[in-house]
């Protein structure tokens, strides 16, 4: 990438890596623990829907939720084991509050369910491909966990021709992606290549940030001579934000109000790639993934690969617990991750690191007023204007923040990181988007209530109408009796005279 | 249970003590140099100046039923009035430093709601109101001298309103200025007034710590490598004096000083590097604040050739100040994914080709 490209790239900061801790250890497989708690919804979209029962038995990588809908995903067992509850347990959620969960008791025999295994996975059809990476349960693993099936259809449908993997990892601490492009590149450059065959794209660019050197070496090795094509991107966050890559590896923007799609580009994670090419190639649903155990309280920080449904307490145990109290615990990167209020949350698939931090490393203090240093302005990777967004957003004035661009806000929180007066920016934005959403649900009920009255005044309206026009028509039918009867007594009076 | 945290969890060292503080160092050099060119007067002065606006700070705060503590220990009002003392006539009385403090800190700041609130730059605001209201104790200058006073003469000069008759000289914006009006040209009013080796070091008549061109510069170089400040509006502030004095000393050499005499006079490398670089008076985007330190420089050449008074640093940052909301209206960054209007950019074609 030259100066002129690199200039392009806007905002951004450079948040101290942390990443040694945790980078040089292999990834070690987490013992299975004696319960599992797996959350139904793993994924953006509808939950799954359960297809056991309490009590029945299950095979490793069987089906225990099904998807529902249009985007969604099924959910596997990731051991053999018994079904003991389908209840709600926390969630991995900042609220901590409970969603429909299914607890499987494993049998430590680890059996699995038979195989579907093609004999040339290249000889698949495009469609029969990405029907199996959603039947493998795989979502996106940079953390959106958005079905992955449901991009590889829509771009195959659009006509995407460039597909680009995301090994970015931009976020401080994290190291699960660097590890497996280290130690499973071959299988990720499957991946890859299935992929594009799924979309049928021409070029296949996989980014990944210069400071990940052996990253680069593994996968440069792995991708000879198969035309995928292994850049090295400025390490600056947040060069995991898709656009931000896309920017960095075609120099294209992608427009406001589209997707990435729209100008022929697909975006997956690089662990996705691995587990497409587990699902197709072996046959194994998504039920692990790699998380980073890492921060200053934690003894030992590692790489773990651990079962989906795992307590986050687990993988603080299998690193040697806490070497001092933490102060927050956070579930995924330190700069887009939510606070977790307790370690009894399961691991889902989108879950790409648990944190152990301390006071020191939060390093927040106060907040202070704003001395509009246009620190912000200058750290804003979309070329907002956070302190007069957060200006706005004080003063309830949320129209005017949207006007100043609040909904093209990808909450990366770049500007909060670098305010010296410790504002939280983000807190900011996030509330005002809430607010926003919260508004617009408010006034399609509103919409409703008003059109359902606007419809019982129309009904009521024409049964008095009805009723009336009945009235009317009974009037006139006894009128029109009375009077044949007057004129028949008439006649009969004539009669009766002429007689 | 502890109250949920947002995101982000890190955060970068910074603070606004810690850029107070930076930018407090970065003017040590200018200030000592001040010192030992004009004397104890000169110390006194800036102490004056510090305990004048730490004391109203204070003060105000309490009325307003503030906390004190966090309000004084931003150091904003510290440097304010660190920047006011560098700017005053280095023998000056000491109710001037203490009016000046009280009206940068009070006036300036607190009234409109203290620090981040302040449309003008409150050092600037006081050493207008300064220069307006009391123009015979704000344009006595000293020229560096070999024997300085003592420490105990100079509190006479300081706190005794000694007369300063028998020693002052005219800053040579000044000189230039009555010398115009006395019917000689540029030539002859500077000769034997101006050396630019001398301008370049400082050792001449002026403001306290504005003299030094060369330590100034040294101490703004230092801010922008530590990012405490950009270079745009210092360089278009520069860019600004620099140009319009090009181009007119080489149309009529007679009547417009040429570019390194304005850039190394007055106020104006002091102005670029911290004055037009304050946070909160100036525009947020990095083009605003090229147009921002280009009128500042433009309209500090226009006062000085054509104004009343023969500096304007001082009434060029105020104006630039009353336009920066203006400037942060109309230049704002573009969105990412959005024309400059705001509206999402087109999406190029880019299907396969199918055929």
């Amino acid at each position: 990438m030259n100066v002129l490209e690199r200039l392009k790239l806007r905002g951004g900061v450079h948040p101290e890596g942390r990443k040694a801790s945790s980078a040089d250890a292999a990834i070690r497989a987490l013992p299975l623990p004696p319960r599992l708690y797996i959350p139904l919804q793993q994924h953006i979209g509808a939950p799954a829907k359960p297809a056991v029962q309490v009590g029945d038995s299950v095979l490793a990588g069987q089906v225990i939720g099904t998807s529902q809908g249009n985007i969604s995903a099924p959910v596997h067992a990731p051991s053999s084991g018994r079904v003991i509850a389908i209840c709600d347990h926390p969630a991995a959620h900042p609220s901590g509050l409970p969603t429909a969960t299914l607890t499987l008791e494993p049998d430590g025999a680890s059996r699995w369910i038979e195989a579907d295994i093609p004999a040339d996975p290249f000889a698949l059809a495009p469609e029969t491909l990405s029907a199996r990476v959603a039947a493998a349960g795989i979502v996106g693993l940079g953390g959106a966990a958005f079905p992955s099936a449901v991009k590889l259809d829509a771009s195959r449908r659009s006509g995407v021709d460039t597909l680009i993997l995301n090994g970015g990892e931009c976020e401080p601490y994290l190291t699960c992606d660097d590890r497996i492009m280290r130690e499973r590149a071959g299988e990720i450059v499957t991946g890859i290549r299935l992929m594009q065959q799924a979309v049928g794209a021409s070029r296949v660019l996989v980014g990944i940030e210069d400071n990940k050197p052996e990253a680069l070496t593994a996968m440069r090795q792995a991708a000879a001579g198969t035309g995928v094509d292994i850049r090295a991107v400025p390490a600056m966050y947040p060069m995991g934000w898709e656009k931000q890559m896309i920017q960095a590896l075609l120099g294209r923007e992608v427009p406001a109000e589209t997707r990435s799609a729209d100008i022929g580009v697909l975006v997956h994670n690089v662990a996705t790639a691995w587990a497409v090419q587990q699902a197709i190639c072996l046959g194994r649903p998504l039920v692990s993934r790699i998380v980073t155990v890492s921060g200053g309280a934690v003894a030992q920080p590692c790489n773990l690969e651990v079962p989906l449904g795992t307590p986050v307490q687990a993988l603080f145990d299998a690193c040697g617990g806490f070497s001092a109290t933490p102060a927050r615990l956070v579930l995924g990167g330190p700069m887009m991750g939510h606070q977790l209020t307790h370690t009894s949350v399961p691991v889902v698939k989108g879950s790409g690191g648990v944190l152990a931090l301390t006071q020191a490393e939060i390093g927040l203090t106060t907040p202070a007023p704003c001395i509009r240093c246009s620190g912000c302005v200058r750290a804003c990777p979309v070329g907002l204007l956070p302190l007069e967004m957060a200006a706005r957003i004080r003063s309830d004035d949320l129209d005017a923040a949207v006007a100043l661009g609040l909904k093209d806000c990808i909450g990366c929180g770049s500007c909060s990181y670098v305010c010296p007066s410790s504002i939280p920016l983000v807190h900011y934005f996030n509330y005002a988007k809430g607010e926003l959403m919260a508004q617009a649900r408010s006034k399609l009920k509103q919409e409703a209530t008003r059109k359902l009255a606007e419809e019982r005044t129309a009904r009521m309206e024409r049964i008095a109408r009805e009723r009336e026009e009945a009235a009317a028509a009974r009037k006139a039918a006894k009128e029109a009796r009375e009077a044949a009867a007057r004129a028949a007594a008439q006649a009969t009076e004539k009669t009766e005279a002429t007689a | 249970m502890t109250p949920l945290a947002h995101s982000p969890h890190a955060h970068a060292v910074t603070s606004v003590s810690r850029i107070m503080g930076t930018v407090m160092l970065a003017l040590v050099p200018a200030t000592l140099f001040g010192f030992w060119l004009y004397g104890w007067p000169a110390a006194y002065l800036w102490a004056v100046s510090l305990l004048a606006a730490v004391v109203g700070e204070a003060a105000v705060v309490r009325m307003q039923q503030r906390a004190v503590k966090p309000a004084l220990m931003d150091g904003s009002g510290v440097l304010t009035a660190w920047l006011l003392a560098l700017s005053l006539p280095p023998w000056a009385p000491w109710w001037i430093a203490v009016v000046g403090s009280l009206f940068a800190v009070i006036v300036g700041k607190q009234v409109f709601g203290g620090l981040g609130q302040n449309v003008f730059n409150p050092a600037m605001a006081a050493r207008v109101m300064l220069l307006i209201s009391f123009p015979l104790e704000m344009t006595t200058w000293m020229p560096p001298m070999a024997e300085l006073p003592g420490m105990v003469e100079s509190l006479a000069i300081t706190f005794g309103g000694q007369p300063l008759d028998a020693v002052t000289s005219a800053s040579l914006l000044g000189h230039v200025k009555t010398e115009f009006s006395r019917g000689l040209d540029l030539q002859q009013a500077l000769a034997g007034h101006y050396a630019p080796t001398q301008a370049l070091w400082g050792q001449r008549s002026g403001s306290l710590g504005e003299t030094s061109a060369l330590l100034i510069l040294a101490g703004g170089v230092f801010l922008i490598a530590r990012r405490i400040i950009t270079w745009h509006a210092p360089v278009a502030m520069l860019a600004g004096v620099a140009l319009p004095a090009l181009l007119m000393s080489f149309v009529d050499p007679a009547h417009y000083a040429g570019p390194a005499i304005h850039l190394l006079s007055g106020g104006v490398m002091l102005g670029a590097f911290f004055i037009a670089t304050d946070p909160v008076t100036s525009p947020n985007t990095v083009a605003g604040q090229l147009v921002f330190g280009l009128g500042c420089g433009l309209l500090t050449w226009i006062i000085r050739t054509w104004g009343a008074y023969p500096e304007g640093v001082a009434f060029a940052v105020m104006l630039m100040n009353a336009a920066t909301p203006v400037i942060d209206r109309y230049l704002k960054p573009r969105i990412y994914g959005r024309t400059r209007k705001g509206e999402a950019l087109a999406v190029e074609s880019a299907k396969k080709d199918t055929a």
